[in-house]
């Protein structure tokens, strides 16, 4: 098999062994990427030097026997909406070009310490804002399955980058679907972790509420190795929870067997592809043939949740995205007059049209006159969810639904349309807004031969469970990623 | 001079005053908040808002406002959050502040004042927690600089209901707050230093009428210049009123060169600040045990420890108000009174000579207090007079001797003994027949030039108490001879 397509732990054993070192196996994705990533674009900054700087050094430390855990060693690689010190940070946009960032986010610390090795900072829509990665500033990227496809978004750089074997793993960041609904795009395993699980520290806010890392990989069980490294409270995130985590891989192997798995009415409506609903529903009735109990629930409040969201993340990101001012670091104009124009001028050059669009869209939702009627209602149907969430909880171990309501489409096909392209979001940010964990997995095919993606959702941390699920359907389902056309 | 109504308008006064919190680090980071580094050496990623940064809330700034709160008789809010409000400015690195708008950690609260009309109470709407800009820096080459030393640096900002009426009123109320924020040891409210701050809203009415429109007034570095900026614009809205002008709402600045006020009509006039709660910080909760414990901490506080000082010891309400004004000096007073028998004496060598040579309200005493408390007992005795316990205080205030020995030293010990003043006084009696005449002839004041030739025999150390009786019996007994 190649370095490139193994899983983590083979990656880790064989270097336990002494068969292969950090070395070789970063230099192998180092050439995977010079392979393909012309056809791809996965990443916006690739540190081939430093890379292999540092895994001589993870190899070193290795050899003088110190500790190493099971991501000792492995290259991953980083969404350029995570603070990595030294190198850039530019969130694809040209605000933040050129920007390095003084410190590094709590959960590169973590990864760092478990002895990763970086690769790369990948592709995104810029600040997060988009579902096709065409939103970046610098160039889109392409769904390893089919170049002519868009990889999803907002973490369609790291999507594509595991698809395509470009990193044995790489990390994404999900607010109203940016980590699951690529993806489902391009066939890999996603998981946003319940909130407050993965510091935000480091993170380049979007929605603070809503943001959350999480990891991206070719398995279940890598996913869980990942997401037991980086989750863990961080004093500097007041929103990090002040929790221990057991292994979140430890129910893996448990069967299926008289777990009671919901089907939300409301995300298999209308609006929905056949080839998806088809592919999920066999999801479920094999979960069903191996002694799931699957039964239709109901939330009602989720037919509001969609424009709830995008109420509630733009506000926050209108404010969030407010020191982009070019005063103190990014991009300031060439040339002002006064003050007002240092404001305009640098904004207006450093933003794209989409991010534009949602600040407007957020300053207007708080504004005088507007907050109780959009923002402030946007927070009462964030409780009608949650507690939607917690009665079905109450009857149903997990939830089992579409990540989206399509598969892939082509680059370009949907630029005009902006609201079409927040309509695909409806399945997805139910999770954010109630802040409860669900994990992406590919589940098969669409009758172009685009994957499609299934996402399992539970209580708060039910994330063990969600594995065991997972890792089930897993070891079902043909596998998806032998096919990448890259 | 006390102010004067004018066409039978009243001014209505509000006070908002932002204090700067003595917590040894920043209310979202670590960074010290020590006042005069060099600049931008007192900032971090946090406070300067680098993205990927979050706040992280200090628990020293909430317990500091909860006893702001305690001490302004506030109710405590058990729940309370934070919100930003959000504006562009190049101090204001997030382009929002994270403050407070409509769940302030204390409200409803009150404090005493002693103006011309007596006491009166001023309500306190609400102090709600804060973190502070930075600051710029216009420079005539360069431009204008940023310093984002105070970014993050923690406020309390204290609202005062509309119940002030005259500029002594406000200035009276100001000087309260600062005493009671200094006793309760949550700010050293230096207003040169920027960490007491004073905003007037100020608007003009005729009594029992609805509230005018009111104007804003910044920039007042001083009691003196409230007080100007007050009587200037109460003038300047009347003037308005006359003219059948309106009083618009605006921001005015204070002027500390023409002592007038000028308007601002700037944006910041007409702000939409789209407040909403911080999503990156939980609200603050708090328990009546955790209360409890804060207040049962706090100091005795100025207006109990008046009322003590003026039913225990007897002190005048002026000694009173001048020993509590400062919480030094009021548990100065404090320690050095259970040492002397004479607390009264005490009081005013404090206030006259005492006050005198401390530079600065701020200064330490070097006397120990039962030294003072010695001295006070010695010019209440007679042992010395007052001029000389001056001088004594004045002394040791730089030798640091003991009272005793610097009385000693400087020979002012007075003389008491009768017998040896009787000589004097006769003395002065026979050296002076020509008052002693005036005297007999009805002019009663010749004995105080008897007593003062008298006086100036001994050298100034006579006792005057019984120097004064002596003469008495001299006079009034040898008139019973004549």
């Amino acid at each position: 098999m190649k370095i490139t397509d193994m899983p983590l732990l083979q990656l880790s054993e064989a270097m336990a062994q002494g068969h292969l070192s950090s070395r070789e196996i970063t230099q192998a994705f180092i050439d995977r990427i010079r392979e393909a990533e012309a056809q791809v674009g996965a990443y916006i900054s690739i540190g081939e030097g430093e890379a292999l700087r540092q895994a001589d050094a993870r190899d070193a430390a290795r050899a003088s026997g110190s500790p190493c855990g099971p991501l000792h060693g492995i290259p991953a690689a980083v969404k350029d909406n995570i603070c990595v010190a030294g190198g850039r940070t530019t969130c694809a946009s040209r605000m933040l070009e050129d920007f390095v960032s003084p410190c590094s986010a709590g959960v590169w610390e973590r990864l760092e310490r478990a002895g990763c090795v970086l690769l790369g900072k990948t592709n995104m829509d810029e600040f997060a804002m988009g579902s096709t990665t065409e939103n970046s500033a610098f160039h889109p990227t392409c769904n390893p399955h089919d170049l002519t496809r868009v990889p999803g978004g907002s973490s369609g750089g790291s999507a594509a980058a595991v698809a395509a074997g470009e990193a044995a793993f790489a990390l994404g960041s999900d607010t109203g679907g940016s980590i699951r609904q690529p993806a489902a795009f391009c066939g890999v395993v996603g998981m946003k972790p319940t909130y407050g699980t993965v510091s935000r520290y480091g993170l380049v806010a979007f929605a603070s509420s809503l943001d959350q890392i999480g990891p991206m990989t070719r398995t279940v069980a890598d996913n869980a190795l990942v997401l037991d490294a980086i989750a863990g409270h961080d004093p500097r995130d007041t929103t990090s929870l002040q929790r221990t985590y057991q292994p979140f891989g430890r129910r893996i192997g448990q069967e299926v067997r008289g777990l009671c798995i919901g089907l939300p009415k409301e995300m298999f409506a209308d609006g929905l592809s056949e080839d998806v609903r088809k592919t999920v529903m066999h999801a479920a009735q094999v979960l069903e043939g191996l002694g799931a109990q699957v039964t239709e629930v109901s939330l009602p409040s989720l037919k509001h949740a969609l424009p709830a969201y995008y109420v509630m993340s733009s506000a926050e990101a209108s404010s969030n995205l407010a020191r982009f001012d070019g005063v103190r670091y990014g991009r300031r104009a060439a040339e002002y007059a006064d003050l007002d124009e240092l404001y305009v001028k640098s904004r207006s050059e450093g933003f794209g049209a989409e991010v534009k669009r949602r600040i407007l869209l957020g300053t207007y939702a708080l504004s005088a006159g507007y907050y109780d009627a959009y923002y402030k209602k946007a927070l009462q149907v964030r409780t009608l969810v949650i507690r939607d969430f917690a009665r079905v909880f109450g009857a149903v171990d997990c939830l089992l639904a579409p990540v989206a309501p399509t598969t892939a489409w082509r680059l370009g096909e949907k630029r005009d349309d902006p609201l079409a392209a927040y309509l695909q979001d409806v399945h997805s940010v139910p999770a954010n807004i109630a802040g409860i964990p669900s994990l992406a997995m590919p589940c098969g095919r669409d009758r172009a031969g685009m994957p499609v993606g299934v996402q399992l959702m539970g209580a708060a941390f039910s994330e063990p469970l969600l594995y065991q699920v997972g890792h089930v359907l897993e070891r079902a389902l043909a596998p998806v990623r032998e096919e990448v056309t890259v | 001079m006390a102010w004067k109504m004018i066409d039978g308008y009243e001014m209505v006064i509000g006070l908002e005053v932002h204090v700067e919190l003595n917590t040894r680090t920043k209310i979202f980071c670590g960074c010290p908040t020590t006042f005069g580094a060099a600049p931008n050496t007192q900032c971090c990623p946090v406070c300067m808002g680098y993205p990927g940064t979050l706040p992280v809330l200090n628990r020293e700034v909430v317990h500091f406002a909860v006893l702001a709160g305690l001490a302004t008789n506030c109710r405590i809010a058990r729940f309370s959050k934070q919100d930003r409000k959000n504006y562009f400015y190049p101090d204001l690195p997030k382009a929002y502040q994270i403050s407070q708008f409509d769940l302030p950690l204390c409200a409803d609260g009150f404090l005493t004042v002693t103006a011309e009309a007596g006491e009166k109470r001023i309500g306190v709407t609400r102090i709600h927690i804060e973190e502070d800009a930075g600051k710029l820096i216009h420079d005539a080459e360069k431009g204008t600089l940023i310093d984002c030393n105070r970014c993050g640096v923690p406020l309390i900002e204290i609202v005062s209901e509309p119940d002030i009426r005259t500029p002594q009123e406000a200035a009276a109320y100001l000087r309260k707050l600062r005493a009671i924020m200094r006793y309760a040891g949550v700010s050293d409210c230096r207003m040169q230093e920027g960490s007491f701050r004073c905003d007037v809203n100020l608007s003009i009415r005729r009594p029992g009428e609805p509230l005018g429109t009111r104007t804003e007034m910044k920039n007042l570095n001083s009691f003196v210049s409230v007080q100007k900026a007050i009587e200037q614009e109460y003038l300047r809205q009347v003037e308005a009123m006359r003219a059948g002008e309106e009083i618009v709402q605006e921001t005015r600045r204070f002027d500390q060169a023409s002592g007038k006020t000028f308007s601002m009509r700037r944006k910041e006039n007409a702000h939409d600040y789209r407040y909403f709660p911080e999503p990156d910080l939980a609200p603050i909760v708090l328990t009546d045990a955790q209360i409890d414990a804060w207040r049962a901490a706090l100091p005795r506080l100025p207006d109990e420890r008046k009322a003590e000082y003026l039913t225990r010891y007897g002190l005048t309400q002026y000694a009173a108000e001048q020993l509590v004004a400062e919480r030094a000096t009021a548990d100065y007073f404090e320690e050095a009174v259970q040492h002397t028998h004479a607390p009264q004496t005490l009081a005013n060598l404090m206030t006259a000579e005492v006050f005198r040579l401390m530079e600065g309200e701020e200064a330490a005493i070097p006397i120990p207090g039962p030294h003072l408390a010695r001295i006070a007992d010695m010019a209440n005795d007679g042992e010395i007079n007052n001029n000389s316990a001056k001088a004594v205080i004045a002394e040791i205030w730089q030798t640091g001797e003991a009272p005793d020995e610097c009385v000693n030293r400087l020979g002012v010990r007075q003389l008491s003994d009768p017998e040896a003043l009787r000589a004097f006084v006769t003395r002065a009696v026979e050296e002076n027949p020509k008052m002693v005449a005036q005297y007999y002839g009805g002019k009663t004041t010749t004995k105080r030039a008897l007593m003062g030739a008298a006086m100036r025999m001994t050298g100034g150390m006579a006792n005057p108490a019984v120097l004064m009786q002596l003469m008495d019996e001299a006079l009034d007994g040898a008139k019973e001879e004549c």
